[in-house]
């Protein structure tokens, strides 16, 4: 359906079966430390969900605070990451990153083409959201924003979450538990479908 | 063939084997990094006298005769991302392995894949 050339490589060379990828799709999960992403992208993936330990170099130049340590050049930063597979060779690919703003050239790898994002927040720290929020918003990537319910956390309306993190009204807000396999995948079709939504005037 | 052996010496020294000695230093891959979910696919070329390839290119190249993407790759060989698209780049370049097309446009999903994952989102 997509090019002769999918059409070749794809089915004439290796049939046409689900366990061969024939579609690609990202998806990011952003959020700040102990928000919830590694449990998100582990709920949902169908593999073991993997976490690297990427070493970065020079991914931190005038964002840490770096006296007294000028000589660190490599960082190291957790990411995790899922699959869940679907007919046709369709796969989706979760990718969790760190929210902070020096992993952002990594994001920009990884938001390319990606089908948007999940912003996930804690009602506690909203303030560590905003530059995930700024990131998407400039880069005109789909996402939606995902409170994730901590116990003991009080509660807050979506509206009011919606009011403080100062976003545009079609952006979806949702709270949620994302440890729910159930509503962590309502997550993702919520994003879905506004990915679709948005897909027009893009 | 087995994933490579991580020797410790002690908890707090780390793996023997740093992942960038795989890369011979090298953080970055030679020309466009390879996106993490471009499906990859090996040529049938063979490497030839010149080409010298690592114990981890050569699974990777070995990996590729399925399509499988860097994501997979990195997955499976339990590789950090980074160096797994270094390792790529190299097997690109030597014309060893090569990408499949998926669309059009590659800076976007394609509408029509996004409504079946969709349906089938909805009916798990």
């Amino acid at each position: 359906m997509n090019s002769a050339a999918s059409d070749t490589f794809g089915r004439a060379r290796f049939g046409d079966a689900d366990d061969i990828p024939q579609h690609t799709l990202k998806i990011l999960v952003a959020g700040g430390f102990g928000v919830g992403k590694t449990t998100f992208v582990g709920v949902v993936s169908e593999v073991r969900p993997l976490r690297t330990e990427e070493t970065l170099t020079d991914a931190s130049t005038g964002v840490d605070d770096l006296d007294g340590v000028e000589g660190k050049v490599t960082t190291t930063v957790a990411m995790d990451f899922g699959r869940l597979t679907f007919s046709g060779g369709v796969r989706l690919y979760l990718f969790g990153t760190p929210g902070q703003e020096r992993f952002w050239f990594m994001w920009d790898q990884i938001a390319y083409g990606a089908v948007g994002a999940i912003v996930l927040v804690d009602t506690r720290r909203l303030s560590t959201s905003f530059a995930s929020i700024d990131f998407f918003e400039q880069r005109e990537i789909p996402f939606v924003v995902a409170a994730n319910v901590f116990d003991g956390a009080r509660r807050y309306t979506v509206e009011e979450i919606r009011g403080a993190l100062d976003v545009d009204p079609e952006v979806p807000v949702l709270l949620c538990d994302v440890r729910r396999p159930d509503v962590a995948r309502g997550v993702l079709v919520t994003l879905v479908e506004h990915a679709l939504r948005s897909s027009g005037p893009r | 063939m087995d994933a490579p052996k991580e020797r410790w010496v002690g908890r707090d020294a780390g793996p023997v084997v740093r992942p960038y000695a795989m890369t011979r230093g090298r953080t970055r891959p030679r020309g466009a990094a390879i996106d993490l979910v471009t499906i990859l696919v090996a040529t049938g070329q063979q490497p030839g006298d010149r080409v010298w390839l690592s114990r981890e290119q050569r699974r990777l190249l070995e990996l590729c005769r399925q399509p499988s993407t860097p994501a997979d790759l990195a997955s499976e060989t339990d590789l950090p991302f980074q160096v797994v698209q270094i390792l790529l780049a190299d097997l690109h370049q030597y014309g060893l392995i090569e990408e499949m097309r998926q669309s059009e446009e590659p800076d976007r999903p394609d509408p029509r894949i996004l409504m079946r994952v969709l349906d089938e989102l909805r009916r798990l």
